[in-house]
């Protein structure tokens, strides 16, 4: 068996000792690491995390644990100070000596602090290692101002760092512009407005001369004589690889650092390799983690005696969120090929910068640079490096004129060799490959199959599209079950639920389910309970959506809105002014709702039961604004009022919905009536509508507004109340038992085979013999009716869950609002993140 | 009920356990929010696994501190929350975000004696 010791126990030291113990050969090699920090290998590359709350355990790349299970022989916390090349020896700190057949450098790379007076001083510091954040968050707590030096990607990583840790942040860059490496003037432009938006301070073109201060660090001085009074800087000026083992043994170093090796990472002697950002490749050292997991797989493939795989460079096109702001640049970002020409679209209110590189022949895009909206990164990202034809008018891809055409820059288009998860080197055709030949459907497939999307995932919509576009063009017909936990669809598991008479969801799932739940199947199976029983929903908390559960709806900033009840859209004037005071008493925002009835919004969560004893005093109802439920019945003033009415149409819609009123649903319903052919309720555009004629009612359903409307479509015509009204029943219970969860009665009809008239067969003709179980089913649900806000005023131990935290009495100390016309509002999220 | 989730922890040294609340307060398969500090930290009952969970109560994808509201379950087995907001879920073990590209959220570890539930925060 051959020894290899592995020097330096970093993300690329670990994959190699990953990727080898995975390999045909993992049992004809010894594994031996020397890591010089105190911990095992940790994500790197995600450091700033830890600001968050992030562990240290969390960061790891693997637990202890793992290296035993593997096999591996970790020494943590040694540093190996002498590699004796003749006798194939190393050394450590600690005196300790070890035996080799193949060495592996793995050393990384240190922060490179340049030189300068002051680097010595109190409150300056690198961003490297976690025992470096340790110094950092330890000092923080002292200052109150904070420094980087370095706007490149790590600096500005480090800057979030600091921001997280709350202290007044600036950023200095000795470059004209912030990430001079990945981003133009333009797209640095929109950067440095975002990032001040948030409240950074940015200094660019600022050249460092001297760290001042007496013992400990007060400022900086820049060439151009100005300073800047901060109390702590990190250096985060670039890295320098840990050469110094490899010099000392005689190795061949690279002029500007890092050991130099060939497309095999070969050093000069053939017992020693080195890769990451230790290693040297025709002069270029990679500070990126994806081309040193390259480098670490081009020599595991070498020790299983494959030679087919190189180093060949790496593309260094790359995405990420700083501070939670999309950059990307990809292939040629700055147009340096010559006669290409550049596409660029800038909105400086929205902060998004979109640059695209086309070739001098207008036929290929080289590159790019996108900065605030980094969607279309994966799609332009696949059109360079597989060199794609360019649609027509290339300008669409980054949304100048029109949406992208769909020919030829769709994923379908794409090459079979192109290359859909860099980090893992897999290809479209692996994927494609494991949905034709070996049944993968979903992602988690994928990345059992071929590792796909489990290095940074931003290759997950791109294989996720795939798997789609495979499956349906293999004729899938996927079955339709709810989740992974149960392989039923909805219709089925209301007839489960019906005949096997389950009353919580822990039954259904003990019987027909597997795992836990999810956000899925918990709210669809609590609209079923609700259907199936009318269980009282405040009873089935914790398996309902948080509008359920609160019996409100969330509202952006997290505080909820009310809407009590008002049948038909009438109201006396002394409700009225009791909705006005008790909104006015909780500092509430009103608004007139499309349903015809009044919305308050920004109540606490801890004050909704208050709010709601109240209205419930003043005669009020819950509205079920909440639900998945029935909302309103809208109506026109009828003939009461009205000279053209033709039927009482307010009456009509009181009664409508007073007799469904709190009736769950697999989504919304909304009804209307209207008194007339002048249809001023709208009611073509419900789920059910209503209109009077001169001989009675016409009856509409399966109609919607929203984001594609559809009219309702004629059911029956001219019937009486009564008959109006036992078609409803049966209408809507019909659309309860069989809907898929979270579908309108639109798209319902829209799928359902035969169309309207199947439906009015079922429905008018009875042709299933349904009808009387419909009307029944239904009955017991309007008998069963009682508001749920009531129950919850009157129930001490559902009004204890009222409340923001559980171990205070305090309030939500992070909601904002602002002013508007008279009325509060909430923070807009987008200036928050 | 008791119990006692065991935490793999390289740095158990540095935890303080901070006692939260009655295991009462918790709903079952549900969550609750409690302030340790300046901290919300949103705490899962998860009776159906016998098991507890803790995170930080802010959603990193609109910074909303509403994570304790949102619905539990599993993914694969993986413990997950959803966000009520957007439905972005993330692991209950690594913080890792499931079915998007958001940020990883802080998990602590939790502990039940004696009727109380214990949250483990940094030092």
């Amino acid at each position: 068996m051959r020894r290899i010791i592995v020097v330096g126990n970093g993300m690329v030291g670990y994959r190699f000792c990953e990727k080898l113990r995975s390999s045909a050969a993992r049992s004809e090699f010894e594994i031996i690491v020397y890591g010089e920090e105190p911990r095992p290998a940790y994500d790197r590359v995600h450091l700033s995390d830890y600001f968050r709350g992030i562990t240290a355990d969390n960061l790891l790349m693997a637990p202890r644990s793992w290296y035993e299970e593997n096999n591996i022989e970790l020494h943590t916390g040694e540093l190996v100070i002498e590699i004796d090349r003749n006798q194939k020896i190393i050394h450590t700190h600690n005196g300790r000596t070890d035996r080799y057949d193949v060495l592996v450098l793995a050393t990384g790379s240190a922060a490179f602090v340049p030189s300068m007076e002051g680097t010595e001083r109190h409150g300056v510091f690198v961003y490297r290692t976690i025992e470096d954040l340790h110094h950092i968050e330890a000092y923080s707590k002292k200052v109150s101002r904070g420094a980087v030096m370095g706007g490149g990607l790590l600096g500005l990583e480090a800057a979030k760092a600091l921001v997280d840790l709350g202290l007044e942040t600036h950023v200095v860059e000795f470059a004209p512009r912030l990430m001079p490496r990945q981003v133009d003037d333009a797209g640095a432009d929109i950067l440095k407005m975002k990032l001040q938006q948030l409240g950074l301070h940015i200094h660019t073109g600022k050249n460092t001369q001297a760290i001042e201060g007496n013992g400990k660090l007060e400022g900086l001085i820049f060439s151009d004589g100005s300073r800047l009074a901060v109390d702590m800087l990190v250096i985060s000026a670039g890295i320098r690889p840990r050469d110094e083992l490899a010099r000392a043994c005689g190795l061949r170093v690279a002029a500007r650092g890092g050991v130099v090796v060939d497309d095999y990472m070969r050093t000069d002697d053939a017992s020693i390799f080195a890769i990451g950002e230790c290693a040297s490749h025709n002069n270029m050292v990679y500070g990126l983690v994806a081309p040193g997991y390259e480098m670490a797989e081009v020599v595991v493939r070498q020790l299983n005696g494959d030679m087919s795989r190189s180093f060949r460079g790496f593309d260094m096109s790359t995405k990420l969120k700083l501070i939670g702001i999309d950059v990307a640049s990809f292939g040629d970002p700055f147009a340096e090929t010559p006669g290409s020409v550049p596409i660029a679209f800038r909105d400086t209110r929205k902060g998004i910068y979109k640059r695209i590189n086309i070739s001098e022949d207008g036929k290929h895009l080289i590159g790019g640079i996108l900065v605030g909206d980094a969607s279309a990164y994966n799609l332009l990202h696949q059109m360079v490096i597989n060199r794609m034809p360019l649609p027509e008018n290339p300008e669409t891809l980054i949304g100048i004129g029109g949406a992208p055409e769909k020919k030829g820059s769709g994923i379908g288009d794409l090459p079979d060799t192109a290359q859909i998860c860099s980090c893992e080197n897999v290809t479209k055709a692996d994927i494609v490959g494991q949905v034709t030949e070996h049944g993968a459907t979903k992602i988690e497939d994928i990345k059992k199959a071929t590792r796909a999307c489990t290095g940074c995932a931003g290759c997950a919509p791109l294989v996720n599209d795939l798997i789609k576009l495979t499956l349906e063009s293999l004729g899938h017909t996927v079955k339709k079950s709810l989740c992974e936990h149960f392989d039923y669809t909805r219709q089925e598991l209301y007839d489960i639920v019906r005949v096997t008479g389950a009353r919580t969801f822990d039954d259904l799932l003990d019987s027909h389910g597997k795992g836990d739940g999810c956000e899925i199947c918990k709210p669809a199976v609590a609209s079923i309970l609700a259907s199936a029983w009318n269980e009282p929903v405040p009873e089935h908390a914790t398996i309902q959506d948080t509008n359920d559960r609160f019996l409100a709806n969330i509202q952006r900033g997290g505080t909820y809105s009310v809407v009590p009840r008002i049948p038909g859209g009438e109201i006396t004037p002394a409700k009225l002014i009791a909705i006005g005071r008790i909104a006015k008493k909780y500092n509430l925002y009103t608004k007139i709702t499309g349903g015809q009835r009044i919305d308050m919004f920004g109540a606490r969560v801890d004050q909704l039961p208050d709010i709601w004893e109240e209205l419930i005093a003043e005669g009020f109802e819950s509205g079920h604004a909440y639900g998945k439920a029935l909302r309103t019945i809208k109506s026109c003033v009828g003939s009461t009022w009205c000279r053209y009415g033709v039927q009482d149409s307010v009456s009509f819609a009181i009664f409508i919905e007073n007799r469904y009123k709190g009736l769950r649903a697999p989504h919304k319903i909304k009804g209307a009536v209207s008194g007339c052919i002048r249809e001023c309720a709208e009611a073509q555009s419900k789920d059910f509508g209503i209109i009077a004629t001169e001989k009675g009612w016409n009856l509409y359903v399966c109609g919607n507004g929203g984001a594609r409307p559809q009219h309702a479509r004629l059911l029956v015509a001219d019937v009486d109340t009564e008959t109006c009204i036992k078609l409803i029943d049966r209408f809507l219970m019909y659309y309860i038992r069989t809907a898929d969860p979270l579908t309108r009665t639109a798209t319902w009809l829209n799928k359902m085979e035969g169309g309207l008239d199947y439906l009015r067969d079922v429905i008018v003709n009875d042709s299933l013999g349904l009808g009387e179980t419909l009307e029944k089913e239904m009955q017991e649900l309007i008998d069963n009716y009682e508001c749920e806000w009531k129950r919850v005023v009157e129930s001490p131990h559902l009004r204890a869950q009222y409340r923001h935290f559980v171990n205070s009495e305090e309030t939500d100390d992070t909601l904002q609002f602002v002013e508007m016309r008279g009325q509060k509002c909430p923070v807009d999220w987008d200036k928050n993140t | 009920m008791e119990t006692i989730k065991p935490i793999q922890s390289e740095s158990a040294a540095a935890t303080t356990w901070f006692r939260a609340a009655r295991v009462s307060d918790f709903p079952p398969n549900g969550g609750a929010c409690v302030r340790y500090r300046n901290l919300q930290i949103a705490v899962f009952n998860f009776t159906r696994r016998n098991e507890w969970y803790a995170c930080q109560n802010q959603c990193p994808h609109k910074m909303q501190m509403v994570l304790s509201r949102g619905l539990i379950g599993s993914q694969e087995g993986e413990p997950k929350v959803a966000c009520p907001f957007h439905k972005k879920t993330f692991s209950l073990r690594s913080g890792q975000c499931l079915n998007a590209e958001e940020d990883r959220i802080a998990v602590f570890p939790v502990k039940v004696e004696d009727g109380f539930v214990y949250i483990g925060v940094p030092e």
